[in-house]
């Protein structure tokens, strides 16, 4: 084998000694262990649709499902506003975005507990876990982007210059995501409870935000001031307008849902830094 | 500091807290109900508990060290310490070289996914690049003998399949510090021959350094030079194998075969009991391995209350794989008139080379035929003999 002989150093490469308060920020391991991340995704992946009949056709089938329901329910029942678009394409694009935040909430939450043995057996930096749950989701996201495409084209839209905010905002739609799954993960290891919690919480945020409906339908006042604390509202909002060209995000509450995104990311990092040196003698 | 160190470890130590079950918060609503109530007493309750301390040593390139001690010693928790999986609370490890630890076999394997998905990801998991498991691959696959199941899910593997794949993997891990952990007792017997052989090869090739922990003495015998002894979370004893492994063998009060019961506990019959029985070696002391070029001894203590005339006092002996091997009892000597109620002694000595490497177990008897006494316990007592010569191959 031709492997590079280890030169004879007199520095170690390795120094083992008790945790250190300030090395939460270093990230460096994740891009070390970047053929793990991946393989770790893409075994998420594979398992998600072995011994399925329809395997990747359920990455399309179920915000299509999804928009169907919502476009009945508000849209024909409760004859909600959906800004001029067809209810359906109204819909999809939200439960598209939605999907991708609980998927990377519930994927990234879990991934400790449902890799304990991994934890305990073998080293590597244990931020990959939650990250490669991210990852494996966003693949999903991809697909059911295409078929995003699609209906977009079919409903006769052409997409405005407003398209190119919507990186920004899943990029920031991400980061609070993967920021409550970092804090949610860690947390699992000692409290079980977080298993419990995190589905409520998370059917509580789907009707708590602008999945089937627009912000627009909520009445002034105090529902309004309320509704405009939560962070994720003008994330999926925003992404939908800059999809389908229609309305606007305040930059107020555009600017609000960030810094909250990012201070929820950067807290989840720390928190989950600080306990992951625990985490094999807890699991 | 000499360039071909590749493991220092300076005063090492781990304390777990351990709080009692009753006052130990396991879900977040009793943690806070326990804040709210007392916010002030932090870890009351809470025992200490030093797995390691204050273990020092050093591993150079090319040496093979053994670490050995029983249940409890701390092994484990120093692996783990050397493999990055869980902090020291006091000292350090510097670790000149990358590091490959294999806790367990089989880590990270998917039952779902079929053998070449898993080699890909166990050898992710171990720290293998995919050019590396790429290159590798072949030979993996040959090692484990598995190549017409390759794109069959593992889970209908059968289990010696499965662990010969699994081995075969971690097998090829190549790094400079290889750390193993019990994983050599897998397999079948010539399989298990042949991981000892790679091992072996592992550490020979290119002086990377190899950290054995094993119960198996034979096998730390064979592969390592140097050992190190833990009891109670020290290092008690670091020095040439041989040594090391007699002063285990000296501190193992479990691993000295013998077995002694109360009056109560006893088996007993008819005016008979049992009081003691065990496993000698040459020198006379009670010794759970047993080379197999000295002469040993089992001994039978017992207690009559009366005369018993007739009695027969005797054992049986299997392989732990439940082979017969022989049994004894004492019809052609003993004395029916010497046996005066009280302590009595019989045993039964073997001479050298009688007994192949492996494990034994004994189960004892004693009756007086279509008399009051008919005892006969279950298998009770396990010795093995050790082969050192064979070894060699």
């Amino acid at each position: 084998m031709a492997e590079p002989a280890t030169p004879a150093v007199s520095v170690p490469m390795v120094r083992i000694r008790p945790p250190q308060p300030w090395e939460a920020l270093d990230l460096s391991g994740l891009w070390r262990y970047r053929d793990l991340l991946l393989a770790l995704a893409v075994r998420d992946i594979k398992l998600r649709y072995r011994q399925t009949v329809l395997g990747v056709l359920w990455v399309l089938l179920q915000p299509l499902l999804g928009a169907g329901i919502f476009a009945f329910v508000f849209g024909r029942v409760a004859r909600l506003d959906s800004g001029g678009e067809p209810y359906v394409l109204f819909a999809y694009a939200g439960l598209v975005v939605w999907n991708l935040f609980s998927g990377v909430v519930l994927k990234a939450s879990g991934s400790l507990l449902a890799n304990a043995s991994l934890v305990s057996k073998v080293f590597f930096p244990r931020l990959l876990l939650p990250f490669s749950g991210a990852l494996s989701t966003l693949l999903d996201f991809a697909i059911s982007l295409i078929v995003g495409v699609i209906l977009l084209c079919v409903s006769g839209h052409t997409p405005g210059p407003a398209l190119l905010l919507a990186p920004f905002w899943l990029f920031f739609l991400l980061l609070l995501a993967t920021g409550i799954g970092l804090l949610s993960s860690a947390l699992a290891v000692s409290y079980r409870d977080v298993v419990h919690v995190l589905p409520v919480g998370l059917q509580f945020l789907l009707y708590g935000s602008p999945v089937g409906y627009t912000i627009a339908v909520i009445p002034d006042g105090l529902p309004r001031m309320l509704y405009k604390l939560n962070p994720l509202a003008p994330l999926i909002e925003g992404f939908r307008v800059s999809v389908l060209g229609h309305g606007f995000v305040g930059l107020r509450s555009g600017s609000y849902a960030c810094v909250v995104a990012t201070l929820i990311f950067v807290t989840g990092l720390i928190v989950f830094r600080r306990m992951e040196r625990q985490f094999a003698d807890v699991i | 500091m000499s360039s071909d160190l590749v493991i220092s470890a300076r005063g090492v130590g781990k304390t777990f807290r351990v709080a009692s079950t009753q006052h130990r918060a396991t879900t977040l609503a009793e943690l806070v109900a326990q804040k709210l109530r007392k916010p002030f007493t932090r870890h009351q309750r809470e025992r200490e508990f030093t797995a390691l301390d204050d273990v020092s040593f050093e591993v150079r390139r090319g040496e093979v060290l053994g670490i050995i001690g029983r249940n409890g010693a701390g092994k484990s928790t120093l692996l783990k310490i050397l493999s990055q999986i869980t902090p020291p609370t006091r000292g350090e490890i510097d670790l000149y070289g990358r590091v490959g630890s294999l806790l367990e076999v089989g880590t990270g394997f998917h039952p779902e996914l079929t053998g070449r998905e898993n080699i890909y990801l166990n050898g992710a998991i171990l720290g293998m690049s995919r050019a590396e498991i790429g290159r590798e691959f072949d030979d993996i696959v040959s090692f484990a003998e598995t190549e017409q199941f390759l794109d069959v899910p593992v889970k209908r593997y059968s289990s010696g399949m499965y662990v010969r794949l699994a081995f075969s993997v971690a097998a090829h891990l190549r790094p400079d510090i290889l750390i193993v952990d019990e994983v050599l007792a897998v397999g079948d017997l010539a399989f298990q021959r042949k991981c000892l052989g790679k091992m072996d090869e592992v550490a020979r090739e290119d002086g990377r350094a190899v950290l054995l922990v094993s119960h198996n003495a034979a096998a730390v015998r064979a592969l390592c030079g140097r050992a190190l002894l833990l009891d109670r979370g020290q290092v008690v004893h670091d020095g040439e194998v041989n040594d090391v492994l007699r002063s285990y063998l000296d501190i193992e009060p479990s691993g000295a075969a013998v077995l002694t019961w109360t009056d109560k506990t006893a088996p007993q019959e008819g005016g008979f009991r049992y009081s003691s029985v065990s496993v000698l070696n040459s020198r006379g002391e009670p010794a759970a391995v047993l080379s197999h070029d000295e002469p040993f001894t089992i001994r039978l203590e017992y207690e009559l209350d009366r005369p018993l005339p007739g009695l027969r006092v005797g054992f049986l002996m299997q392989t732990t794989e439940g082979v017969e091997v022989c049994g004894s009892n004492d019809v052609h000597v003993a004395d029916p008139e010497e046996r005066v109620p009280g302590r009595q002694v019989s045993e039964c000595r073997f001479p050298a080379h009688v007994l192949n490497e492996g494990r034994y177990q004994l189960r004892f008897g004693a009756d007086v035929p279509n008399g009051p006494v008919y005892i006969l316990t279950p298998y009770c007592l396990e010795f093995s003999v050790e082969d050192h010569e064979r070894h060699g191959e």
